[in-house]
């Protein structure tokens, strides 16, 4: 697990996660997430390297969007791998993520 | 299904009834339009079409019935006045939901067709007044579920799934997607609602716990325990929520109307049986109860009503398993698999099953007096079929105990409410059963020894709390066989007997003398003595003295015995003794000089040979000398007769018998054996006579006499205390 992180200009930064997202990395994660979620304004989220994502990531995940949100950071996710994709999927979160209160595709049809 | 369908048809033609008598009565109001039991009318007929409508979960007809019936509730409080315009309005109702209610009887699933909905809409709108800006679909789906979405999501044919995970589920190594992907190969998951409102700002959130909640809607036919057991080994991580889809109420509404209905079931197990709850669900309610009813805050919820709020499973299916669960209860209360008897002809029953056994002992007799070995045989099957038949016409006559025992939950509530007093009664063995004439005569000595142990035994909270018990006292009702006897305890936790006050009473009472020497068991049994009562002021209660003695004199009149037992500080034991029946008994028949008795069989303990090596009788100090016990004896010939001039030595035998504690020997002459005994009760001369209970016609049709074992012993008893005090 590491985080490559690579300040693009003034309080922007590229964070690429390379390995898994799960229970046994997220204290790091989440220290390094906080760590930039400080220091800039606008934050991509480089997925392509996230090789398995459980619970304890998408919570992060979600975590991170909230915190971004409240403090006016513009934050997108990029190049999700599979494992992504399949989690975003199963949960609905899928195009919507990062809504402030996370809905569902299906569910803003109904 | 028949049975929903008849519920159907009487549905169909009740409501066809109530809207005739509406539309007479709407006709008279028109002439007399203050007529208030004919408002009255009005307002039943709708409000009872909307009450068994929603029976059948026919929304469209509740929808409808319940404005009409609101419009109507406030005519009848008179907040709205009726007039032609409201009667013609209500004439139209009339008519439209005589529709309504052939719509949903016709095709009760197709929906509502549009005139219908326009005309509801319409009508709706001239009763009250307001224009009707929803349509009646929004009646349709039931309580809509808020989410924290925000806004309503529409179950009719999905299962609602709540997760709520705990803090520590991926700590304990839950995967929470886990269970949804294995949830995905049940069926289809619609939607998905994923939300954290707990999870805290900033530094604070832990990534390691858990804030994820997830609400999930789900289509699939599994059964509901299907899905739980996707859940299985999450329960003790996260609270599970799974709500079945509307559209399986109806199912369940059916598989209710199917149910057996010869048991009353617990409601839990009504709706884990018909699927709509599982297990888990349930205990997981009675938890919850418990938890209620120690901690005392609130009322205590019924069970139903837990259920529905932990949103397991929907409100009307609840209500019909509650209805299910009285129309069983009133099914089996009223037709049940109970005959009722007249009393007297079961009386006259046994009585002929007890001349019965006295011919059959007869026949036996001169089978064996002519030797007849081939009708010896036929003798033995038939005795043991009148054995049989006895048996049986003697339980017809039993009754549980429990009957009896559950009517003084009312006294002690009542009394212990009179005191100031908190006593609970506790209530064991009430599947005990014996012969319903004793039931009936022990009620008002019961009644009798639970008023004295509520008044003089439990002690106020206060007195309590002092001595260290908790403030409720208790009060117990025990039955029990023990040797063809039934044992009624009624036993209190309260201050005990004070052995001290009953003596100066006694002695005071002229009872027993200073110098008494009885043994504290004595002391205790002194109280069942006229005109002793140890409280020193009489309550309306009890404490005048009175009672106490007529309680034991009743009880000796159905040949029970009473006694008591009891620790100061901790409570007393009244213990009732009753013979099972009393009618029949199995008895053993010994001989003195030409007389014959019956000993009740369940009190012989055992017969010896006199003056064999095991016994040896010691005529000075009064006791036989049973292998090295002293038991103390009567000589029955002895004690019955004139004692014998003749000497020739006959051999005896000791019949050794025992009651509760106490063991004495009879010694008699000649030992007959087991005996088939009918009691029959002597007549009123022989009423006052000492030891003897009643007699028996013997199959050659002498008499035997039925022995008082009890008093007996006690004499036996005596005799030896006597003569050991003698100097040898």
């Amino acid at each position: 697990m590491s985080i490559e992180i690579k300040q693009l200009k003034n309080a922007a930064a590229h964070l690429a996660i390379n390995g898994e997202m799960t229970i046994y990395t997220a204290l790091d994660q989440k220290t390094t997430f906080s760590e930039c979620l400080e220091n800039n304004k606008e934050l991509q989220i480089d997925l392509s390297g996230v090789s398995e994502i459980d619970s304890a990531g998408l919570q992060l995940l979600l975590f991170v969007k909230r915190e971004a949100n409240e403090r006016h950071i513009k934050l997108s996710l990029i190049h999700h791998s599979q494992p992504v994709v399949e989690v975003f999927e199963l949960l609905n979160l899928g195009n919507h993520f990062g809504d402030p209160i996370v809905l569902s595709a299906n569910w803003k049809k109904t | 299904m028949s049975e929903f369908d008849s519920a159907l048809k009487i549905f169909a033609q009740e409501s066809e009834q109530l809207l005739q008598d509406m539309e007479s009565a709407l006709l008279t109001l028109e002439s007399d339009p203050n007529d208030s039991e004919t408002i009255n009318s009005l307002f039943r007929a709708m409000h009872t079409i909307k009450g068994s409508a929603g029976l059948f979960g026919f929304n469209p007809i509740i929808a409808f019935t319940h404005e009409a019936e609101s419009v109507l509730d406030k005519v009848r409080n008179g907040e709205r006045h009726i007039d032609a315009g409201l009667i013609s309005v209500l004439l139209d109702s009339k008519d439209h939901t005589t529709k309504l209610v052939d719509h949903c009887l016709n095709c009760p699933d197709a929906p509502l067709p549009d005139d219908l909905a326009a005309t509801s809409s319409l009508l709706i709108e001239r009763l009250t007044g307001k224009s009707q800006a929803h349509t009646l679909q929004s009646s349709d789906s039931l309580s809509p579920l808020h989410s924290e979405g925000g806004g309503d999501i529409s179950l009719d044919d999905s299962w609602l799934i709540s997760l709520d995970f705990k803090t520590d589920a991926l700590r304990n190594g839950m995967d929470p997607l886990s269970f949804l992907r294995y949830l995905k190969t049940l069926g289809e998951i619609k939607d998905v609602l994923t939300f954290f409102p707990d999870m805290p700002k900033d530094a604070e959130m832990d990534p390691e716990s858990c804030y994820l909640h997830f609400k999930i809607v789900f289509n699939s036919d599994a059964s509901k325990q299907t899905i739980e057991a996707v859940f299985e080994f999450a329960a003790d991580d996260c609270d599970i929520k799974i709500l079945p889809p509307n559209s399986k109420i109806d199912t369940y509404l059916q598989l209710l109307d199917a149910m057996d209905e010869n048991h009353v079931s617990l409601l839990g197990d009504m709706l884990v049986q018909i699927g709509a709850l599982t297990p888990n669900d349930v205990n997981h309610a009675l938890t919850n109860q418990a938890h209620a009813r120690q901690t005392d805050i609130e009322p205590v919820k019924p069970i139903g009503e837990i259920l529905v709020e932990q949103q397991v499973v929907q409100q009307p299916v609840v209500e019909q398993a509650l209805k299910k669960q009285e129309q069983t209860k009133q099914k089996i209360a009223t037709e049940s698999n109970y005959i009722r008897v007249d009393a007297g002809k079961l009386g006259h029953l046994i009585n002929l099953v007890g001349e019965l056994v006295i011919s059959s002992a007869a026949m036996n007799l001169i089978v064996d007096r002519h030797g007849l070995s081939d009708a010896g045989d036929v003798a033995a099957s038939m005795n043991s079929l009148v054995n049989a038949i006895r048996d049986t016409a003697l339980e017809l006559r039993m009754v549980q105990i429990g009957e009896t025992f559950s009517r003084f939950r009312r006294v002690v509530r009542d009394v212990s409410n009179e005191l100031g007093k908190e006593i609970e009664l506790k209530i064991y063995g009430g599947e005990t059963e014996l012969d319903k004439t004793v039931v009936e005569k022990i009620n008002d000595p019961l009644t009798h020894l639970i008023r004295n142990s509520l008044d003089h035994g439990i002690e106020s909270p206060e007195q309590r709390l002092a001595a260290g018990k908790p403030a409720q006292g208790s009060v117990q009702l025990n039955a029990y066989h023990e040797s063809g006897h039934i044992v009624i305890q009624i036993a209190d936790d309260g201050a005990g007997l004070n052995s001290e006050k009953i003596v100066a009473k006694a002695i005071a009472n002229g009872l027993i003398k200073p110098d008494h020497g009885l043994t504290q068991q004595e002391i205790y049994n002194l109280i069942f003595a006229a005109g002793l009562s140890t409280k020193e002021q009489a309550t309306n209660l009890s404490g005048r003295g009175v009672g106490m003695d007529v309680v034991k004199k009743n009880i000796e009149a159905l040949r029970g015995s009473v006694s008591i037992d009891s620790t100061p500080g901790e409570g007393t034991t009244i213990s009732i003794q009753l013979p099972l029946t009393l009618a029949i008994i199995d008895g053993f028949m010994v001989g003195t000089n030409e007389t014959r008795y019956i000993i009740p069989l369940n009190m012989v303990a055992e017969c010896i040979e006199m003056d064999s090596r095991e016994c040896e009788i010691n005529e000075v100090e009064h006791y036989i000398n049973l292998r090295g016990h002293a038991l103390p004896y009567l000589r029955l010939g002895d004690y019955f007769h004139s004692p014998k001039t003749e000497n020739a030595k006959k051999r005896e035998s000791v019949v050794v018998v025992k009651f509760g504690q106490d063991k004495a020997g009879f010694v008699v002459d000649a030992l007959h054996g087991e005996h088939q005994t009918v009691i029959k009760p002597l007549g009123k001369i022989f009423e006052k006579l000492k030891y003897i209970t009643g007699a028996t016609v013997l199959g050659d049709g002498n008499v035997a006499l039925i022995l008082d074992v009890q008093g007996l012993i006690e004499t036996a008893i005596n005799k030896r205390k006597k003569n050991a005090a003698l100097p040898a």
